[in-house]
């Protein structure tokens, strides 16, 4: 069993030390990704498939290039619409699988805990890459990451969560994460996008995006997905960005700098305007780059890599 | 048949606050003689009792059995024989069949197929409106002619304030109850579990108590307005509950019901997003739970009824916003109950008896829920000290769908008699 047991399904249920180990391990990794030939064979012979139940890009590429830079093979399948329109069930799927002889499975599902539910019924390492509005763990390990670089911690880090928190998974992943890393995390949106309860997690709630500005260090801005005007939580796109879009003006009352990460993808001009985005102050690209270092470092940890190669994985190749 | 001496057993009879040992002797299908000493007559089967519980047969105003249309889930033979089994002699069951039971011949055969099964009484519960679309009221004179005890369009929610109050004036021609199914469809929508801080951490839509609530509030005021019986089913909240006492102070025609998982389980048993722990009202918080439980006790919730609803193993195998709603409840009910209402001291077993047989009896006007001598001999035989765990096997219905699987559970029905015919005895 590896340090991180044989799955992630989310940031929930790790410790402390399992999310530090992960970043650990995803320093080095960041290096592979700046060599002439982008690759060490740490999961050599490993077959991973990436099974993807809704339209991704940046997550599904992302795991791509982690599984090719640690010389795994891989198969990506990508299921349009949900396991039951399709007429077989996500059991079946599973089973089939398992029946391939697959290593690993990284699953990107609409049904929260749809990761869990795979990894119960097959043997396979299973990692959750966004699962409902449930948890998206390799998305928080990211932001971890990004923060820690900029801020050499995350110890005391004021940290919050911008806009629509009830039907984020990433909110979800970063609340725990961050949490356990010993930040304090704030989440910031009208009521009517923040989920029942959320303050007993352990967190500060803003309604008002110019309180969050005077209390964060960073401003983690999710994206709003424009169904959720649709279905009545907001009245329109334009009120959003006047009363929570986070816009250079409103940065400028901003007490200390303040960093800016955006999961993606953005809606410019909605929840981050693109002068913010595209500021001295935004790490939206380094989240990207760190995505790939961490789902490397998660991939790796899965496999059976030890702590101690972690250090420095151009060692792998030796042994 | 031969006459039955049920010797030596601890008689309760909650329609006449009787509870002592005591022989019961039944001759042809009715109670002949409750009583110490009854000699029995010649070719006479003496069972002797000691130690077990002779009781006035269990009814449950709330099933789902699926015949017609779902027979593969259960079929009314199943269902009678689980009903059986759990130590009911009577249920009713609920009209989202298919087709939807909203006609006297739909009626008619539900009668017939409980006679054919010969299992526990089954009554039908006919649809309060057309293929229970909400829309036009079913023919309640000709669905209570062929057997209809009440109506209800459980499954869907009545969204019509005004339909609702004409089926509550309507149904006080036939002196039948109305049942609801509470739930404001437009607060509901695309919600798989309760809305608190388990849905929140789970990333599951959450389904708010008030959209129970505000449809319990609006059927009390309807009663109100009306005089009609409205049955309220399966509640779940702590603020129904409160809705329901003031309406009872009133003296309002209201009267509810609340399931065992209700008094049992809450929102936590849905982490792990166990599909067992899916069903509608959800698994509320500990505070409702609680709420529902001092119900019980002070008889704002008038009954205990199951909402036994089969399902397939596959479609409960599957992502939980996706699994469908409910869980199978005959057969663990009465355990349910001693284990967590008598055992803890809330309810005397003559109490949780009352609200398992005598008063659904009296809420829907069926016959059954006493010992009297000369009544049809419905009787229910347990050991109310057995401890045992669920396991597969241990289910007459044709689904597993609950989450007491391998549950520890208290007491256990040993026979069952309906008119004096023995429909269930274990071993």
């Amino acid at each position: 069993m590896s340090a991180l047991g044989k799955d992630l399904l989310g940031l929930e249920g790790l410790s402390r030390e399992q999310i530090q180990l992960i970043l650990d391990t995803a320093e080095p990794f960041k290096e592979v990704s700046e060599r002439p030939i982008k690759k060490v064979p740490a999961l050599r012979g490993k077959t991973i498939v990436n099974l993807f139940f809704e339209a991704s890009t940046r997550t599904r590429i992302s795991f791509e290039f982690a599984e090719k830079r640690l010389s795994a093979d891989t198969v990506n399948v990508a299921v349009q619409g949900s396991s039951v329109s399709k007429g077989e069930t996500l059991v079946d799927t599973a089973r089939n699988l398992e029946a391939m002889r697959i290593d690993m499975v990284v699953i990107r599902h609409p049904a929260s805990g749809a990761a869990r539910f795979l990894a119960e019924r097959i043997r396979s390492n299973v990692i959750n890459a966004g699962d409902g509005k449930h948890e998206h763990p390799t998305q928080g390990l990211l932001d971890l990451l990004t923060l820690r670089d900029r801020f050499g911690r995350l110890e005391g880090l004021k940290v919050c969560l911008c806009g629509d928190v009830a039907h984020s998974r990433v909110a979800r992943s970063n609340i725990w994460g961050l949490l356990k890393m010993g930040a304090e995390v704030a989440v910031c949106g009208p009521p009517s996008l923040l989920p029942r309860g959320v303050e007993a997690l352990g967190v500060t709630v803003f309604h008002r995006i110019d309180e969050a500005i005077r209390w964060a260090d960073a401003l983690n801005i999710l994206r709003l997905q424009l169904e959720r005007m649709e279905a009545g939580f907001i009245p329109s796109l334009r009120e959003y960005n006047r009363v929570f879009g986070v816009t250079s003006e409103r940065l400028t009352r901003a007490p200390r700098e303040l960093i800016i990460l955006h999961p993606g993808p953005m809606n410019r001009g909605v929840e981050i305007d693109s002068d913010v985005a595209d500021g001295p102050s935004s790490v939206i690209l380094p989240q990207v780059t760190n995505g790939v270092a961490v789902r490397m470092a998660v991939l790796y940890l899965l496999a059976g890599g030890a702590p101690d190669w972690a250090a420095d994985p151009s060692r792998v190749e030796e042994r | 048949m031969n006459p039955l001496l049920l010797r030596g057993g601890r008689v309760i009879d909650p329609s006449r606050g009787t509870d002592g040992v005591a022989d019961l002797l039944v001759l042809d299908g009715r109670i002949e003689a409750v009583g110490h000493h009854i000699a029995p007559p010649p070719d006479t089967e003496v069972r002797e009792l000691g130690g077990k519980v002779v009781a006035p047969g269990l009814i449950d105003l709330h099933v789902h059995f699926r015949e017609p249309g779902q027979e593969d889930l259960e079929t009314i033979a199943t269902g009678a024989a689980a009903a059986a089994a759990g130590g009911f002699t009577a249920v009713c069951a609920m009209p989202n069949t298919d087709p939807v039971t909203d006609n006297q011949a739909a009626v008619g055969f539900i009668v017939r197929q409980a006679i054919r099964a010969a299992k526990a009484r089954v009554y039908p519960i006919a649809a309060i409106t057309l293929g229970q679309k909400g829309q036009q009221l079913a023919e309640f004179g000709e669905l209570v002619g062929a057997g209809a005890v009440a109506v209800s369009d459980d499954g869907h929610p009545l969204v019509s304030s005004h339909i609702m109050r004409t089926a509550l004036e309507y149904a006080r021609t036939f002196g039948i109850p109305v049942a609801d199914h509470c739930e404001d469809p437009t607060l509901s929508a695309g919600g798989s579990m309760h809305e608190g801080l388990v849905s929140t951490r789970l990333g599951l839509k959450g389904i708010p108590a008030a959209a129970e609530e505000i449809m319990v509030a609006r059927d009390i005021l309807l009663s109100e307005l009306t005089g009609g019986h409205i049955h309220l089913c399966h509640m779940s909240t702590r603020g129904s509950v409160d809705l329901i006492r003031r309406a009872k102070q009133k003296g309002l025609r209201v009267t509810a019901e609340a399931t065992p998982h209700h008094f049992t389980l809450t929102h936590e048993r849905v982490e792990g997003y166990d599909t067992h722990a899916k069903m509608n009202p959800p698994l509320r918080e500990e505070a409702d739970r609680d709420a529902i439980r001092q119900a019980l006790v002070d008889g704002t919730i008038d009954v205990i009824a199951t909402d036994h609803a089969p399902h397939h193993y596959d479609a409960k195998e599957r992502e939980f916003d996706e699994a469908p709603n409910g869980i199978i409840g005959l057969e663990t009910a009465l355990s349910l109950g001693l284990r967590e209402l008598v055992e803890p001291g809330l309810l005397t077993l003559s109490d949780l008896l009352a609200r398992m047989s005598t008063i659904p009896a009296r809420t829907f006007h069926l016959p059954g829920g006493s010992l009297a001598v000369g009544a049809p001999a419905d009787v229910v035989v347990f050991d109310p000290d057995a401890r045992w765990t669920a396991g597969p096997g241990d289910f007459r219905s044709r689904s597993r769908n609950t989450p007491f699987l391998g549950a520890s559970l208290v007491g256990r029905v040993e026979l069952t008699l309906v008119d004096g015919r023995e429909v269930y005895r274990r071993g």
